[in-house]
């Protein structure tokens, strides 16, 4: 596998350190005066999703990381395992299991797409769509004549996600949803 | 592709505009003459720890390579050796790898010079200069380098064993710092845990480096008799903004630091420099005797408008180049 030298380090690029796979967040050069240049690099551990703080000296290198995000469809639950199907037309499945799912597992929707990173051929995790469109299960009856202004309350989705929708929104509408801040964007 | 625009807001360049005015009216008021030198040179900076730019490029004289200056000194201190008296100049500097938060390949450094002016008297103008510019700056102090390892890391810069620091500076870093020098652990040291306290609650000068550090200052002897660099660093806010040296002006001794920076790239696996025989041929002759300061100019201005990063203060900072 290739290597990464300090001068090579920029955000997104993806590296081995300690045994785990991490995405370079920021690189940031310290160099006291004339001094010796050193690398203060975040990184994110791609399992664990922690931002680990590490210096290095300039010249260093890590190892590249064989870490690749594909577009894949989400198809079902089979009890344990999440199974998602690659979306170049291949039908090349992957089976995800609930640690790799993490906090999308709440933003799931059948024949949607994520993005599921995989190590080595394996997923690691999955990251929803920035926007998604769910419906509404559960949530108190909507009041009449309440338009943009106004109050807010929890309502369910499909996915099983609560998120804070306006006081007219009903049971069984389809809203759009911003998974990142996990708020209510509009209805669908 | 919407990276066309500048990474300043135009009421930025203006703010850079009205400050580089200061800069120039602050230097006319003690007739300091502003001059401009080349940015490039048949010899560029030898420093171990700098990375200076060369092209080629056609000349009378055929095909030759030229340096982008790292900083103006060369050129100035021959303008110095020739009789120009006090000099000053804004100047298009270059250092490759340098990105970041707080560098950027290319960037203005004020660099001047002041023949006969010793170098407590030039840390005194240099304040004087950033209070112009920061008058919330705040009360100056004189850090030595020695106290502040001796204070934050209860560790001597100088005395303390190798293998010692080796160790604090690994553990402070969270790297292996085994076959790091000495000088290595210091700046690793300085440049995590020292640094980001200085300038917190006001202008730290640190002064007293290590001889090893000297680059092209002077050594003297401090009051604990130990040989140190007549050298000084200022800090607001945790940023190194100046750093200033009492001149080295005897030719051989400059020579011979070339000659170690190129034989320590030599072990290094790092490109050696051609040696600026001017600027050596220049201290032959004779440079009078006085101090110099080179400050950031950008960095400056980050602190001067509450920027975080020195891109905003750029019309186009290198990744927009």
């Amino acid at each position: 596998m290739a290597s990464y030298s300090t001068n090579e380090f920029k955000g997104g690029l993806k590296v081995m350190l300690d045994g785990d796979p991490c995405s370079i967040v920021e690189n940031e050069l310290v160099k006291p005066g004339k001094g010796q240049a050193f690398s203060r690099v975040k990184l994110r551990n791609l399992i664990t999703g922690r931002v680990w703080e590490r210096t290095f000296k300039s010249g260093d290198s890590l190892e590249a990381a064989d870490v690749l995000d594909l577009d894949m469809e989400y198809l079902y639950n089979d009890g344990e395992m999440w199974h998602f199907m690659k979306t170049d037309g291949s039908f090349e499945q992957y089976a995800v299991d609930k640690r790799g799912l993490g906090d999308t597992e709440k933003w799931l929707k059948e024949q949607v797409a994520y993005t599921v990173t995989l190590w080595n051929d394996n997923p690691i995790s999955v990251t929803p769509p920035n926007f998604i469109e769910l419906a509404v299960t559960e949530t108190d009856p909507g009041v009449k004549g309440d338009t943009a202004q106004g109050g807010s309350k929890p309502a369910k989705l499909s996915s099983g996600a609560v998120v804070r929708v306006p006081l007219f929104i009903n049971e069984g509408e389809v809203l759009k949803v911003d998974t990142r801040s996990g708020e209510y964007v509009s209805r669908a | 592709m919407d990276d066309w625009q500048p990474s300043a807001r135009i009421e930025t360049l203006r703010a850079r505009a009205r400050l580089l005015a200061r800069v120039r009216a602050f230097f006319a008021t003690r007739e300091v003459l502003e001059v401009e030198t080349p940015v490039l040179g048949h010899g560029g900076s030898t420093d171990v720890h700098l990375a200076a730019l060369s092209l080629t490029a056609t000349t009378g004289a055929g095909h030759e390579r030229l340096w982008l200056q790292t900083s103006p000194e060369f050129a100035m201190k021959r303008l110095l050796a020739a009789g120009s008296g006090p000099i000053f100049q804004l100047a298009r500097c270059f250092r490759d790898g340098e990105v970041g938060p707080r560098h950027n390949l290319e960037f203005t450094m004020l660099e001047w010079y002041r023949p006969g002016l010793a170098l407590a008297e030039l840390i005194d103008e240099s304040v004087a200069l950033v209070r112009e510019l920061l008058p919330e700056a705040g009360p100056r102090r004189l850090r030595r380098y020695r106290e502040l390892f001796r204070e934050q890391l209860q560790v001597d810069p100088f005395t303390t064993p190798l293998e010692s620091l080796r160790r604090l500076a690994g553990e402070h870093g969270g790297l292996d710092m085994n076959d790091a020098d000495r000088d290595g652990c210091l700046d690793l040291l300085m440049g995590l845990v020292i640094e980001p306290t200085l300038g917190r609650e006001g202008i730290d000068v640190v002064i007293d480096y290590p001889a090893s550090q000297a680059a092209l200052a002077r050594h003297h002897r401090d009051s604990e008799g130990e040989r140190v660099a007549a050298r000084f660093e200022l800090y607001v806010a945790g940023l190194e903004l100046a750093n200033g040296y009492d001149e080295l002006t005897d030719a051989a001794e400059q020579a011979r630091r070339f000659a170690a920076d190129n034989a320590r790239r030599r072990e290094l696996g790092k490109p050696e420099v051609d040696v600026d025989a001017r600027l050596l041929a220049a201290l032959e002759a004779g440079m009078p005797a006085g101090s110099g300061v080179a400050l950031g100019i950008d960095r400056l201005l980050q602190l001067a408008l509450g920027k975080a990063r020195v891109e905003e203060v750029m019309a186009f900072a290198s990744p927009r180049c």
